[in-house]
């Protein structure tokens, strides 16, 4: 019984610790600028970004504008990261040839929808091909299943990112990030 | 409507005259070829795909580089594949970013089809819906000296309309290697440390 409560309350806390993970990573690589549209996955990462000083958060109308964000605070010397739902994704195929074409380093933290629980099977025709469309656009691609795998994972991903000028994009499941009904 | 006479070459040898550090970036189509036409420079990086993202460019540059004056030159065709760009960049305010469209009302790169500002779709209007802080429309190179003292001291975010005329002049080709531009960009852009 004591066991179980034990792990109960790992999960709780761990539940709420995976975004201060991220944002952990965001200020060690020096992450500066982080383009997102609003959404509830999201919702504590970007809070957490909107209270930091060093970050430059940058609330956009479509995720298509992200590519552009990223490309242009490269140009100025400055890593930026984006998130977005796995909807999202899709919003950004044609964008994202900029980041190939010129090499741009790009780290993409995606929340799932229509893949666990989700109220709402609208979601499932993009939810469903979101991986391959960031492969076939030239991201690596990295899934993050619990909370527990939040931190190594983005860890990795940014190194590999911001030290390599690669795309990377970290599908974070529905189940750890939400959108439940 | 009286059809649109300035010259959209001359106009922009003007706006990048004596340019000095001023970092410009070159939208999609013939923008690029406009700034291209006025000398290789390494403070130029040119978009040759992504159509709709050249004013987000700038905001990620202006944002990184508070300490430079970043001009976006594009036109009507691309800015209205990225409208959204320019709500985006309202919220943020950058007080260093100014976006020339040069607005021919056709897509001049796909044999001059009209574009929505050919209707009457009006970008002015836009912009100063989306917080632009000095919103300018002209049709007359007499007025270019005044647009060019905008993109080094105005305070921004400016927007700059420019009707001009719907031509297709030669085409000037810079380099289309985007790692290239970059990292040349990157070297002659470089923050001291």
């Amino acid at each position: 019984m004591d066991g179980r409560t034990a792990t109960t309350a790992a999960h709780a806390h761990s539940d709420v610790a995976w975004p201060d993970r991220i944002h952990a990573h965001f200020k060690r690589v020096g992450v500066r600028q982080v383009g997102y549209v609003p959404d509830t996955g999201h919702s504590r990462l970007i809070k957490l970004c909107q209270a930091d000083p060093e970050i430059v958060d940058v609330v956009l109308t479509s995720e298509a504008e992200g590519a552009g964000l990223v490309a242009g605070a490269a140009l100025g010397g400055q890593r930026a990261a984006l998130l977005m739902q796995s909807s999202g994704v899709g919003n950004c195929i044609n964008m994202f040839s900029l980041l190939a074409n010129c090499r741009f380093p790009c780290l993409v933290l995606v929340t799932m929808r229509g893949e666990f629980a989700d109220f709402n099977p609208w979601q499932v025709p993009m939810g469903s091909i979101t991986e391959q469309v960031l492969k076939l656009c030239g991201f690596l691609t990295y899934r993050a299943e619990h909370a527990e795998d939040v931190d190594a994972i983005v860890g990795s991903g940014c190194d590999m990112a911001y030290d390599g000028n690669l795309r990377i994009a970290i599908l974070l499941a529905q189940r750890l990030a939400g959108h439940r009904r | 409507m009286t059809p649109a006479t300035l010259d959209r070459r001359e106009f922009v040898a003007q706006l990048l005259a004596d340019r000095g550090d001023l970092l410009v970036i070159g939208g999609l189509g013939s923008p690029t070829y406009d700034v291209a036409a006025c000398g290789e420079h390494a403070l130029n990086f040119y978009i040759w795909s992504a159509m709709g993202c050249a004013a987000m460019v700038g905001l990620g540059l202006a944002l990184a580089r508070p300490d430079r004056r970043v001009a976006v030159i594009t036109g009507d065709g691309e800015v209205l594949m990225g409208l959204g760009s320019l709500a985006t960049i309202g919220v943020k305010q950058p007080n260093n970013l100014a976006i020339v469209v040069l607005d021919n009302a056709h897509y001049g790169a796909t044999g001059m089809q009209p574009s929505h500002t050919n209707a009457g779709v009006d970008l002015v209007a836009v912009a100063q819906g989306c917080r632009f802080r000095q919103v300018v429309e002209l049709a007359d190179l007499a007025r270019a000296a005044e647009m060019r003292a905008l993109l080094h001291d105005g305070e921004g975010p400016v927007f700059i309309l420019a009707r001009v005329k719907a031509d297709d002049p030669p085409r000037v080709y810079p380099s289309l290697d985007g790692h290239a531009t970059k990292y040349r960009f990157m070297q002659a852009s470089v923050k001291p440390a």
